[in-house]
């Protein structure tokens, strides 16, 4: 085929958002024939939601299990890859792609990047793009004389395609495999205040910088006067100051729909770094005029949060 | 029982950096180095599956790295690694996560443990593969982004919850032995104290060469080669300046403005 071939990602029965991303990263790569594969369990329920313009083929994957196992999903996608030699394979950049991709691109060596929000195609030629040195740095990667290349892209960057198409529908048969692991149950995470982050459009931050779990009262007030949903940075939601659910950053929830971001004392972690770079606006106030946060910021005041946080209430 | 914690020295860049003459890396010069965020927490998850048992277990830190990676391996010595070993061939100089993962697993084979640790991520270059690819080589059981972990010395399997997305936990049992990629927060590491640093620093620090696990250096290909590396257009914040009333005020205004409330 040496088209492209896209993973989509499911989980417990839902298309996740980035495998549509995915398909709108695919018809970047200078017309190569798209065919998207899904696995699950009765795959064919996810066929519409997959049927969008640019789509030549979805590929359905009956699997036995219905939450995702490294074996069961190295061994598919593996024989996908071999039964349909893609010049490249897109899957997401995601904890389950985490748990196989790298294993499956070092058994048979495929040339593969991790994190890549570009990617192009020049005569014959891929190049992706993806962050280095704590987000301070763009990389250039090719890959050369490798006949497959694997590039799990980070969400929230590429545009889903819009419309409905009427792609051809195949079946593959998943060899059977003995899995390793034996998936018990999904746990939600504890504590959760029924917030939704991936809908908020303004985000109120705050990250180690606030020192004692006492001060998070007067941010929790102010994003309230502000009109902001109250969000935190890993360390926060760790200490179990805040909710898990109100974690922000690439572990945390997606916040899709941000399109204003103020951080007050997060430093800018890379996990954090990679999962809201794609805010429109994003303020960082920190005291360390050297934090990382600010290499993605768009406005940034060097000065103490507890000040800035005072003055600003006075405003609202 | 053996437990290996493979960990990376990482690279944070100096604020002023150039980049090589070639283009493809910042001059080394401009590096500062540490042991890698994640590898605290991997490396703490083994020795509390050592205390847990009273002991029968050997913590092994691996490290694949020029010499100055030895700074980070005494600190794992220090924090409770029974021994360190260090890989490296000059000619491995830029190699990427697969090709380190090809070594991790060779190194692995040698060492026989019954689980092998690494972080998630790391903190410079975040490409989350080396601890995964490194089971690929081995053809072992494994799972990413660990933040649960229940293992009995001795057992044929182990208890572990994966972090997904939104802090949603996946639960599974896993046959050992096992790779298992640590997250951030599954447990607090300690530090070192200052008796345990003195007596790191008298440890002896392993070194192997490719030679020594059987391997050669054309074999240990990377999975993708640095055409350029470039500062991003977007480049640095603009910084708003000023007194903290004055600041403020800018802030409130971008506000305002970005969410139309004007």
């Amino acid at each position: 085929m040496s088209g492209v071939l896209v993973i989509a990602e499911q989980r417990r029965g839902e298309l996740r958002p980035v495998s549509l991303e995915l398909l709108g990263a695919a018809q970047a790569l200078g017309g190569l024939p798209v065919a998207v594969a899904v696995l699950a369990p009765n795959p064919a329920r996810f066929v519409p939601a997959l049927s969008v313009p640019g789509v030549a083929e979805v590929i359905t994957v009956e699997l036995a299990i219905s939450e995702f196992d490294p074996d069961t999903f190295e061994s598919a996608v593996g024989a996908l890859i071999r039964a349909r030699a893609p010049a490249v394979v897109l899957m997401a950049h995601s904890v389950d792609s985490f748990g196989y991709a790298a294993a499956l691109a070092a058994r048979h060596g495929y040339g593969f990047a991790t994190d890549v929000f570009k990617v192009e195609r020049t005569g014959g030629e891929l190049i992706a793009t993806r962050g280095g040195y704590g987000q301070k740095v763009n990389v250039e990667v090719d890959f050369p004389g490798r006949d497959t290349v694997i590039l799990a892209l980070r969400a929230n960057v590429f545009k889903p395609p819009e419309g409905t198409a009427a792609p051809v529908v195949s079946a593959f048969e998943a060899p059977a495999v003995e899995s390793r692991s034996l998936g018990r149950e999904y746990i939600e995470p504890p504590g959760g205040d029924d917030v939704d982050m991936s809908t908020a459009e303004f985000i109120l931050s705050i990250g180690r910088g606030i020192g004692e779990e006492a001060k998070v009262a007067q941010f929790r007030e102010l994003a309230q006067a502000l009109g902001a949903t109250l969000g935190c940075s890993r360390p926060i939601a760790d200490a179990g100051w805040l909710p898990k659910s109100r974690q922000v950053g690439q572990s945390g929830k997606t916040a899709s729909a941000c399109k204003l971001y103020v951080a007050m004392g997060v430093s800018g972690a890379i996990q954090h770094l990679a999962g809201m770079k794609h805010v429109a606006t994003i303020v960082a106030v920190n005291t360390d005029a050297e934090a990382s946060i600010f290499s993605v910021a768009k406005y940034g005041i060097v000065g103490d949060i507890f000040e800035i946080a005072e003055e600003l209430r006075r405003h609202f | 029982m053996k437990i290996l914690v493979a960990v990376k020295q990482v690279a944070a860049l100096e604020e002023d950096f150039e980049f090589r003459a070639d283009g493809r890396d910042v001059d080394g010069d401009f590096l500062v180095m540490d042991l890698n965020e994640w590898d605290d927490y991997s490396l703490e998850e083994a020795v509390k599956i050592k205390e847990a048992c009273g002991g029968a277990v050997e913590i092994v830190a691996v490290s694949v790295g020029p010499p100055t990676v030895d700074e980070a391996l005494r600190k794992c010595l220090a924090k409770g690694a029974d021994r360190a070993v260090r890989i490296w061939d000059e000619a491995m100089r830029g190699s990427d996560s697969i090709a380190v993962a090809r070594i991790l697993a060779a190194a692995a084979r040698a060492e026989a443990p019954d689980l092998l640790f690494a972080g998630v991520q790391s903190s410079d270059q975040a490409v989350a593969a080396t601890g995964i690819a490194t089971a690929g080589f081995l053809g072992w059981p494994h799972a990413a982004v660990v933040s649960q972990f229940t293992y009995t010395p001795g057992a044929a399997t182990a208890v572990l919850r994966r972090e997904l997305e939104g802090g949603l936990l996946h639960e599974l049992e896993i046959r050992t032995p096992a790779v298992l990629t640590i997250q951030l927060g599954i447990n607090t590491p300690r530090y070192a104290s200052l008796r345990s640093i003195k007596q790191a620093a008298a440890k002896p620090i392993e070194l192997r060469t490719l030679a020594d696990l059987s391997l050669n250096a054309a074999e240990a290909g990377s999975s993708a080669r640095v055409r350029r590396m470039y500062v991003p257009d977007k480049g640095r914040a603009e910084l708003i300046e000023g007194s903290a009333a004055e600041q403020a005020k800018r802030l409130a205004a971008i506000i305002r403005e970005s969410t139309g409330a004007a």
